[in-house]
């Protein structure tokens, strides 16, 4: 299945990623590489098989309601980009 | 003339102790990404567990709101861009929620109305931005509070529909205990979809206005998205489809132009986290954990304790009024009383000015001291205004704060008589007035010695001396 390049523009946008014309070009190549691979499952007959949610048999994996220590919060901003001790800070986002 | 139709989506955070998919404390405040953990702050390679009790509280919310609980429901992400969300995705569901189907039962000007419910999920809150200069600062401690969304049929015809049933469901997610429903901490959040036709024709094109967060900003974005429906399609314009936002200081609502083409969310199932089953049992006993609701309480309060419609009405109209009542009666065994200073008294002071709650700050027990103190003639009904705010919010005793505050009442009659003489004598015409068959005048002289002594004598016993002296004089 061809991915076009209004698509590949369409899902960079979403994606909030900002392509160039060669990246744009080589997209297109790599995703429909991918869905034309994942088409082989076509070919698989499924028509007994019930609709399922998930791979893996389990359900009702669940916790009980408590509370625990959370994270030291210098830790946790150590991997931030940008903070002042506080705060994560990104570039002013208002919708 | 253009008759409107309102649907609304709810959202309300539920009171758990712990966050929805990890053990971080679901706490409103706190220092900003003090309750984060690499899970709600979306660190890559973590894994997600669901919250039972998060589960547990939809379901039951499900069933008080009359809906059909799902045997089978599954999760899924909901995918954007902003940074409120660290993960780019919601996790939320979207084809298999909790609950579904539903109704609620509110009331507006004396008329019970019907609500119907189209779906209750669960999904995670996301984090704060707060605004500052050139920049956005991130606090992620609401990051994976569990979420409610109640999603409602397009049933309501005006802002007065609007605000009478959320006032009516917040009741409800108040008295069944899965939500605190605090508006002005967020905990209660509502989105309205609006639409306009003409009567008999079909529903016109609606906008969505987003995240109003009082019962006066529901009223006021519905009446001005009105207007501005009716007042573009009178200039012969179309309504857009559009998500909107409405500036409660400036009370106007605006378009979030440009956001419609991120409006794909690109759903997909969650593979981090396994569905749900609930069997019969499981929901019969969620069902049973249900607390009493409010109709349940009218006829108990009117059938058992003898108390008049309105007074159950009053008293039930917020759960912790309700509860403080209940308390309160079981120990101190007059239900009238009670009710009465619980009306008069505890309401003055638990309401604060702007606010849709009321706020208790005195337990059953410490109230049920109280009016045995004021029963038993050891204070004065007034005295009791110094005792309540005394104990109010605090670890004092209300006879500890009594005799601090020295406001025994004096039942010492020979004390008391000399007082009653000397308010007398300086009100010679008033008592010549009282002698003459005019009754009014007793309350007068009453008042006047209870303000000669500061409110610390027993008004019973100030009537009965003033009779006293007066008839043998
Ligand atoms: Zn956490």
């Amino acid at each position: 299945m061809k991915v076009t390049r209004k698509e590949v523009e369409r899902i960079a946008a979403l994606g909030r990623l900002e392509l160039s014309e060669e990246q744009k070009r080589e997209m297109e190549a790599h995703l429909s590489g991918m869905t034309e691979h994942f088409k082989m499952l076509d070919a698989v007959d499924t028509s007994s098989v019930p609709p399922t949610a998930h791979i893996l048999d389990k359900v009702n994996v669940l916790r009980p309601d408590k509370a625990e220590p959370s994270f030291e919060r210098d830790a946790l901003l150590a991997n931030a980009p940008e903070r002042d001790g506080e705060c994560y800070i990104v570039p002013r986002a208002v919708e | 003339m253009y008759e409107m139709t309102l649907g609304l989506e709810i959202h309300c955070e539920l009171k758990t102790e712990s966050k929805i998919f990890c053990g971080c404390r679901n706490e409103f405040g706190g220092e900003p990404n003090t309750h984060c953990c690499p899970v709600c702050s979306g660190f890559p390679g973590v894994m997600p567990v669901l919250n039972e009790k998060a589960v547990e509280y939809t379901v039951r919310t499900g069933l008080a709101l009359n809906c059909e609980i799902s045997r089978y429901s599954k999760w899924d992400r909901k995918n954007y861009f902003y940074p409120d969300l660290p993960k780019a995705w919601q996790t939320s569901q979207y084809d298999l929620p909790l609950c579904k189907g539903g109704f609620v039962e509110y009331e507006l000007d004396g008329k019970i109305k019907t609500v119907r419910i189209n779906r209750i999920h669960l999904e995670e809150d996301a984090g704060k931005l707060l605004h500052e200069g050139g920049v956005s600062r991130i606090d992620y401690n609401r990051s994976g509070v569990p979420l409610m969304e109640i999603v409602t049929e397009p049933d309501l015809h005006s802002e007065a529909e609007a605000v009478a049933f959320l006032d009516g469901l917040k009741s409800v997610l108040k008295y069944i205990g899965v939500s605190d429903v605090k508006m002005q901490e967020g905990s209660l959040r509502c989105d309205v979809n609006l639409s306009v036709a003409k009567p008999g024709q079909k529903l016109g094109t609606r906008t969505e206005t987003k995240n109003l967060n009082s019962f006066s900003a529901v009223k006021r974005s519905i009446l001005f998205e009105y207007d501005r429906q009716c007042g573009v399609l009178n200039a012969g314009g179309t309504i857009t489809q559009e998500t909107r936002r409405w500036d409660d200081n400036k009370s106007v609502g605006y378009s979030m132009r440009g956001k419609e083409d991120a409006h794909d969310y690109r759903y997909f199932p969650e593979p981090d986290l396994m569905p749900v089953v609930l069997s019969g049992e499981k929901i019969e006993e969620i069902r049973k954990a249900i607390p009493r609701l409010k109709k349940e309480r009218i006829a108990i309060y009117t059938e058992k304790l003898g108390l008049p419609l309105y007074d159950a009405r009053i008293l039930t109209a917020d759960k912790d009024i309700a509860d403080l009542f209940e308390g309160t009666a079981a120990v101190f065994k007059n239900p009238k009383k009670a009710s009465n200073y619980i009306m008069s008294e505890i309401m003055r002071k638990g309401k604060r000015e702007g606010s849709e709650d009321v706020e208790i700050g005195v337990s059953p027990a410490a109230l049920a001291e109280i009016l045995t103190l004021i029963d038993s003639g050891v204070i004065s009904l007034a005295a009791s205004k110094d005792v309540l705010d005394a104990v109010w919010n605090g670890a004092e005793s209300p006879l500890a704060a009594v005799e601090r505050l020295g406001l025994r009442q004096n039942s010492d009659s020979g004390e008391l008589e000399s007082a009653v003489k000397e308010v007398i004598a300086a009100n010679a015409s008033a008592a010549e007035q009282y002698k003459a068959g005019n009754q009014k005048v007793a309350a007068f002289l009453v008042g006047q010695v209870m303000k000669a002594t500061k409110g610390k004598s027993n008004p019973k016993l100030v009537g009965e001396l003033i009779e006293k002296l007066l008839k043998t004089n």
